[in-house]
């Protein structure tokens, strides 16, 4: 309706605005200034040049994905920047690229990692992984002679003159199996150091070639069953025999040794044998829902994720509690005006908030010693209480340990926001006759409880995930030993994750993305609902 | 104006890093890239900080005979197998990392790792630390230090070494002293520490194929030698000498305050138990079952990658230089492990501590370095902290951890 010039009034208001318009973009030019303009193309500069040099590298290594996204956040730095309109955008795209980089990026990535077998033996490409099988299967014949060697060069073409132990001077290449020669120059001890027609390479010359060199394997004889001379430090040869053959157009390894052929499957990720043995290492593939379906459905997972779920919850939920009733009673306290040397208790409440946590829970985890421990020798007279070897008492033991780390926190917080609170409510409550208790309930905690109450729910999501505590304080034992999984008693999500994914010596990063994912969904969950609730608080007041 | 252009000067060094981050994240994830040829000839040597020291000696020298530069980078040893593992297959990864030779197996599986030709060198090391080098019958690396445990014995409060475990505990009851002998154990145990009363049964882990190498499908453990261990850690917990509750710092503290006269450590403790003015002795672990008690051997030495470019440079430099005997010499000073090089052990050999450490580990056996051992630590250490609290039948529970061990290798 507004666009149709239809009355004169109409025309002017647009002729108005456009004037308006007009106005602010020479006010915004004239505002950027000589010196301003200086800055900005210098600094723009600066940054083309890296990233020209960036694509330059990426162009030579062909990565195509990272050069298109260096090309696309260039152009658009420079079109933002150049720009003399749209200054939000200016402002906001250094932050958009590091939430691109540092977020989006990481959040994604491990996102896709719970859809591959990434972890031991499966944590590279398959080219690597033939290289690697081909370099471990070169394998020194027994009791063969060290031959010492002269590296030869002629024509480009890399030739081993060997000295065999009984004096007997060979040469051969890559091409040609090993030929005896007379015509060599020795040394004085009858080493071979040269030969007529080739040039002798130098320990620098060798260094400088040594992939080359290092890759040269001389046949002993026609017969490649014999083996083939290569050389690990281009002064001595041995003769190695490799017992795997890989066949690249039909995509399979054979032991030469057993005759077992080893075919590769491209949805593990490795060469397979037929009777399911396979070959280490393998490679990384995709391979959609499997890590979620082992986390579900395999019992020695399975089990103890309910359990340690629920556990996780009642840690979580407890630690909150605990550390808000009392931190917020210290608060109440100190706040009173009546408290003499209030600034010295709070400086000495917040120390607990001021040591590393997790070396706290390691202090605490000696302290809690049955036999030796502080608690049990001081306090309870020698009492050989078993604080963290008993299931309930570990269960108890965390949480009042995180009670101890972390009251000063809720105590700073609630301060905070108690000062806040107008003394004129609290007075008009007195006027009105309400009893301390009252006043508290009604009116102080519901105001408390407005500000406070996010923090409340990030502080769950933090616990939710403690691990430090945990795992210094209780490794999450005790373990039930006849239970026969590697799952204890005060193991929470992350702990168990941890325990489960890394472990051991196989780690299985795939899988603890996948968990990753699901503690994600959990504590996401949990969040939304709090905050919908705090929001109803919200609207209360 | 002044908010604009610092705006203006942010966006532009956030811009500057996003590039450089984004071109970073890509680097050497092809390995055919321009650049990388230009640095051929530099070696880099991923060490401890201990360690790094003494290598560069070590380095000069090899780049002044060579004209290969050796760059060192200095890592926390703990993590090094994690980043190797994950770096190596980026291509960005080090060409020599110095390595403990129980990651071996996981090395091995990962394909990180390539064999080095220690060529007739191998008969100058002691024996144990080339077996201890190699997996699958090929040798991995270059071997430079031997650690293992033995028996410390405060020669104030026990004059002589004891023959075997009863003598021990009569020994350490006749000095009066709060315990007979300490070893560290703690809630979860420590299998590494209870390991040579273990092997005195006749129980070790792993049975062991033709060429020395572990055997994964011969569990050992679980055999009669197994129940008889498990079996007397029960009476040993029952009788107050073993104890969950005396972890490694405890241990350590109790006896370094003479409540003990026999502690089982590593060469690790002796500087801390010297200055704390007692006289050490080293002495070998007393058989409780018998037969030898053996503890386990750990080997420490370098490895290289198997996605160097820099094969020969890095196996001269480590075969040539790190398995000379001054460098074996010289690391051992720094570190106080008996080096695993035969001549700079000898020489070594003339301190008493690490002689006595070295006989020990002479008949010892290397940890296994199989990546199925990782499995059994889990079962392993739980179960015998359960034995030692006498929380069951001894001879079960220790039946149930090899069922359980065996279930998890599967």
């Amino acid at each position: 309706m507004m666009t149709t010039p239809g009355t004169g009034h109409d025309r002017a208001q647009i002729v108005a605005a456009k004037r308006q318009r007009q106005a602010s973009r020479i006010a915004e030019a004239a505002s950027a200034g000589i010196k301003v303009l200086l800055v900005k193309v210098l600094v723009l500069g600066i940054v083309d040049a890296i990233s020209v040099y960036a694509l330059f590298v990426l162009f030579a290594k062909q990565d195509w994905l990272v050069f298109g996204l260096v090309l696309v956040v260039t152009v658009a730095v420079n079109w933002i920047y150049f720009r003399v309109k749209g200054l939000p955008a200016k402002y906001l795209t250094p932050g958009l690229i590091f939430l691109l980089i540092f977020q989006i990026f990481v959040v994604g990535y491990s996102g896709y990692i719970a859809f591959t077998n990434y972890g031991t033996g499966h944590n590279s490409t398959k080219d690597d992984a033939v290289s690697s099988l081909i370099l471990s299967a070169q394998e020194r014949v027994p009791d063969s002679p060290t031959y010492a060697l002269t590296v030869l060069e002629q024509a480009g073409v890399y030739s081993f003159l060997v000295t065999d132990p009984d004096g007997d001077i060979s040469v051969g290449n890559a091409d040609s199996p090993l030929k005896t020669v007379t015509d060599a120059e020795t040394d004085g001890s009858g080493q071979a150091v040269g030969l007529p027609g080739y040039s002798t390479l130098n320990f620098a010359d060798i260094v400088a070639n040594q992939e080359a060199i290092a890759a040269v394997a001389v046949p002993l004889s026609d017969d490649p069953n014999d083996g083939s001379l290569r050389t690990p430090d281009g002064s001595a040869a041995y003769l190695y025999l490799s017992d795997l053959v890989y066949d690249e157009a039909a995509g399979t390894m054979t032991n030469t040794g057993t005759g077992v052929v080893y075919t590769e499957d491209p949805s593990q990720g490795s060469f397979v044998a037929a009777d399911g043995s396979e070959l280490q290492p393998g490679w990384k593939v995709e391979v959609g829902l499997a890590n979620f379906a082992k986390a579900f459905g395999t019992d020695s997972i399975r089990g103890p994720l309910i359990s340690v779920t629920l556990w996780t919850f009642a840690f979580a939920f407890l630690s909150v509690a605990t550390t808000f009733a009392l931190g917020l009673f210290l608060a109440i306290v100190f706040n009173d005006l009546r408290m003499r040397g209030r600034n010295v208790y709070r400086v000495v409440m917040i120390l607990p908030y001021a040591f590393p946590a997790f070396l706290s829970a390691l202090v605490w985890a000696g302290m809690l010693n049955p036999q030796f421990g502080f608690i049990n020798q001081v306090l309870f007279g020698g009492a050989e209480i078993p604080w963290l070897t008993n299931e309930w008492l570990a269960k108890f033991s965390i949480i009042f340990v995180n009670l101890w780390l972390g009251f000063p926190y809720m105590f700073l917080v609630c301060t905070g926001a108690l000062q806040s609170i107008p003394g004129e409510l609290q007075e008009a409550a007195t006027v009105d006759g309400a009893k301390p208790w009252q006043v508290f309930r009604l009116i102080k905690l519901p105001l408390l409880l407005v500000s406070v109450s996010p923090l409340l729910i990030a502080s769950f999501a933090f616990n939710f995930n403690n691990f430090n505590l945990i795992y210094m304080l209780t490794n999450g034992g005790p373990r039930d030993v006849t239970a026969g999984v590697n799952v204890g008693a005060t193991d929470i999500l992350i702990s168990m994750v941890y325990k489960v994914a890394f472990v051991g010596a196989s780690r299985d990063y795939g899988l603890a993305s996948a968990f990753s994912i699901l503690i994600f969904v959990l504590v996401a969950l949990v969040s939304i609902i709090s905050f919908r609730q705090t929001k109803a608080l919200e609207e209360l007041n | 104006m002044m908010v604009k252009k610092n705006g203006l000067l942010a966006a532009g060094a956030i811009a500057v890093a996003a590039s450089l981050a984004l071109a970073g994240c890509s680097a050497g994830s092809d390995s055919s890239g321009a650049a990388s040829d230009a640095d051929s000839s530099t070696l880099t040597v991923w060490v401890d900080a201990d360690r790094a020291a003494v290598l560069k000696d070590a380095a000069a020298a090899f780049t002044k005979e060579s004209g290969v530069k050796v760059k060192l980078v200095q890592k926390d040893f703990a993590k090094i197998q994690e980043e190797f593992i994950a770096q190596v297959p980026t291509g960005k990864g080090p060409d020599i990392t110095i390595a403990a030779h129980d990651w071996l197996g996981n090395f091995v599986s990962n394909g990180v790792v390539q064999p080095v030709e220690l060529g007739d060198t191998a008969a100058d090391y002691q024996q144990v630390a080339v077996t201890a080098m190699s997996y699958e019958g090929k040798t991995y690396g270059v071997p430079y230090s031997i650690e293992n445990i033995a028996l410390l014995r405060n020669t104030a409060l026990a004059p002589t070494a004891p023959a075997t475990f009863d003598d021990m505990v009569a020994a350490g009851t006749a000095a009066g002293t709060e315990f007979p002998y300490l070893v560290q154990i703690g809630p979860e145990a420590d299998p590494y520490h209870l390991y040579p009363f273990q092997t005195s049964f006749g129980a070790p882990v792993f049975g062991t194929n033709a060429d020395g190498s572990y055997n994964p499908d011969d569990l050992t453990v679980g055999n009669a030698g197994g129940e008889a261990f498990a079996t007397w850690l029960a009476a040993e917990g029952a009788a107050g000498r073993m104890s969950v509750n005396l972890t490694g710092d405890i241990a350590k503290e109790k006896f370094y305050a003479g409540a003990s006269p026999f502690l089982l450590t590593g060469p690790w403790n002796v500087p801390d138990a010297q200055a704390a003015g007692i006289d050490v002795s080293v002495d070998a672990v007393p058989s409780a079952g018998g037969q030898p008690a053996q503890p386990f051997v750990g080997v420490q030495g370098f490895m290289v990658s198997a996605k160097t470019k820099n094969a020969i440079a890095a196996n001269e430099f480590l075969v040539n230089y790190i398995g000379s005997e001054d460098v074996q010499t010289a690391l051992y000073e720094v570190g106080g492990r008996p080096p695993a090089l035969t001549a700079a052990f000898e020489a070594a050999s003339s301190d008493p501590i690490t002689a006595g450490f070295g006989a020990v580990g002479a008949t010892a056996v290397p940890m296994p370095n199989i990546p199925q051992m990782g499995k059994v630590w889990q079962f392993w250490g739980v179960t015998e902290a359960a034995i030692i609290s006498n929380q069951g039948d001894p001879v079960q529970l220790w039946q149930k951890m090899t069922a359980d061990i065996a279930a998890a290798i599967q």
